[in-house]
């Protein structure tokens, strides 16, 4: 358990370090500014989907919180 | 509770006070009806969501959601199928239920409406730090839940680095139909205690970063502690002969009363030259229940000049059984202190496949529907099956249909 938990963190850590080399200029910013390519586009699919998941599965969350909880497992 | 209504009364304030000139829309709707379908008569849910967020100005905001959760159907309850006719008792101790010769026992007594309500409130707190809290509560007729969280983002990097931490903090109130039954005690027993609860905490950090003009990635690693009744009242473990694999007992399951996750997943967007989108994630789950998960998820949106577009998805999903899980324990084995044999805790596979298709407007206004199929598959027939249970299908494949319609506007 311990080993697991040092490699999640691990990815997480090189995920973050040497991201100042990477992104664009704020006037380059038009493309990624639009609602298809926010991170949390279809919000609400997500939301549908992760509670059918759930429900029907041992795992859940990930990318935000759940927002809220049910009986169904 | 004294911040909470404050909050309400700024936020009344703030909707009541139209400008004369109301010709900017203020609110950002999203709406979408989902039907979900199992084959072979399982469960069956009709879910209509809405929500409204409402601009402040100055970047605040406030959202509001509404969903409402109509289920209905049989769910399958851990008992193994026998060649048999078997008779259950129903949650409530009133009544009986019989399941055919070599039918997966479902209990057809779950019908269930759950309405849930949440509210979030975004503020900059300066140019490069957000704050977003809300609050959620969730009710059923034998399960409430409230929950409240928090969120913090950190931009830096002329905004093209975002950290953020979370935490989220939920009460779930389980009251089940006929009460709680005494951990792994005979169902001819009847043997139950009134109502119970649990806590769950949820920690979130996580990093946005953009990549290039047209692409950035996400990283976050979860942390969750539950604690308090985490088994499902309403499930059986069977306890068959030894010699037949007839079952000659049903027990109520037990789940340990605390379980500690930890995932980190991984989300990339990539626009093309011809403004096609690709979205892939991966999620790792690992849990102290033995349990570890993988998901693969994809989408690719191919859109076209007129606004239309069409979206294929692809979405991968396996598990390991958690330590307790048991397809049966037999009579002459030793009954462990966790057990169940709710097919969500076993080894499985599910694949979902897809797409949605809909039309872009403009700005927020949108519509689309989507079609999907599920389909999770497991060992039917484990190495441990015997007797008439090597006859068996042990793990039933769950297959389903997924459709949503969704529309989005500004008002």
């Amino acid at each position: 358990m311990t080993a697991k938990y040092h490699w999640l963190i691990l990815g997480v850590v090189i995920a973050a370090s040497g991201c100042s080399s990477l992104g664009v200029k704020p006037w380059e910013r038009n493309v990624l500014a639009q609602d298809d390519m926010l991170m949390d586009t279809d919000a609400i699919d997500l939301a549908l989907d992760e509670h059918i998941y759930f429900s029907k599965e041992a795992s859940s969350g990930g990318q935000g919180f759940a927002g809220g909880g049910c009986g169904c497992n | 509770m004294k911040k909470i209504a404050g909050l309400l009364s700024a936020a009344t304030c703030s909707l009541l006070a139209n400008p004369v000139q109301a010709e900017e829309p203020n609110w950002d709707i999203d709406s979408a009806v989902l039907y979900y379908n199992e084959d072979d008569d399982r469960v069956s849910a009709f879910e209509p969501v809405i929500s409204g967020k409402r601009d402040l100005g100055d970047e605040e905001s406030l959202t509001f959601k509404l969903v409402l959760d109509s289920l209905s159907g049989a769910s399958a309850t851990g008992a193994v199928p026998s060649t048999q006719v078997q008779t259950f008792i129903r949650p409530s101790g009133n009544g009986t239920y019989t399941v055919d010769p070599n039918d997966t026992p479902l209990d057809d007594t779950f019908k269930d409406t759950r309405v849930s309500f949440s509210m979030n409130w975004e503020k900059p707190i300066d140019r490069n730090n957000r704050r977003n809290l809300g609050f959620n509560i969730s009710n059923e007729y034998d399960f409430t839940s409230a929950s409240v969280n928090a969120l913090w983002d950190h931009d830096t990097n002329q905004k093209n680095t975002t950290y953020t931490a979370g935490i989220n903090v939920e009460y779930d109130y389980i009251d089940p139909v006929g009460g709680a039954p005494e951990e792994l005690t005979s169902m001819t027993a009847q043997d139950k205690n009134d109502d119970d609860d649990r806590t769950i905490v949820d920690l979130l950090f996580g990093v946005t970063q953009v990549i290039d003009r047209t692409s950035l990635f996400q990283v976050n690693l979860s942390l969750s502690e539950s604690s308090g009744y985490l088994t499902d009242p309403y499930k059986f473990v069977s306890i068959v002969d030894s010699v037949t694999g007839q079952p000659v007992d049903q027990l109520f399951e037990n789940r340990p009363d605390s379980r500690s996750r930890q995932s980190l997943f991984g989300k990339y967007k990539k626009m093309f030259a011809n403004k096609d989108i690709l979205t892939a994630s991966y999620r790792y789950m690992t849990d102290d229940w033995g349990i570890d998960s993988h998901t693969f998820d994809a989408t690719y949106r191919f859109r076209f000049n007129s606004g239309y577009f069409i979206q294929p998805h692809l979405r991968w999903y396996t598990q390991t059984e958690a330590d307790f899980y048991y397809y049966f324990r037999r009579d002459d084995q030793r009954i462990p202190g966790d057990a169940s044999a709710d097919y969500r805790l076993g080894d499985m596979d599910a694949i979902t496949y897809g797409f949605k298709f809909g039309r872009t407007f403009d700005e927020r206004h949108v519509w689309s529907v989507r079609l999907e199929r599920y389909e999770q598959t497991g060992d039917s027939s484990p190495s441990e099956a015997f007797g008439q249970l090597d006859q068996q299908d042990l793990y039933p494949d769950v297959t389903a249909t997924i459709v949503q319609a969704s529309y989005s506007f500004q008002w």
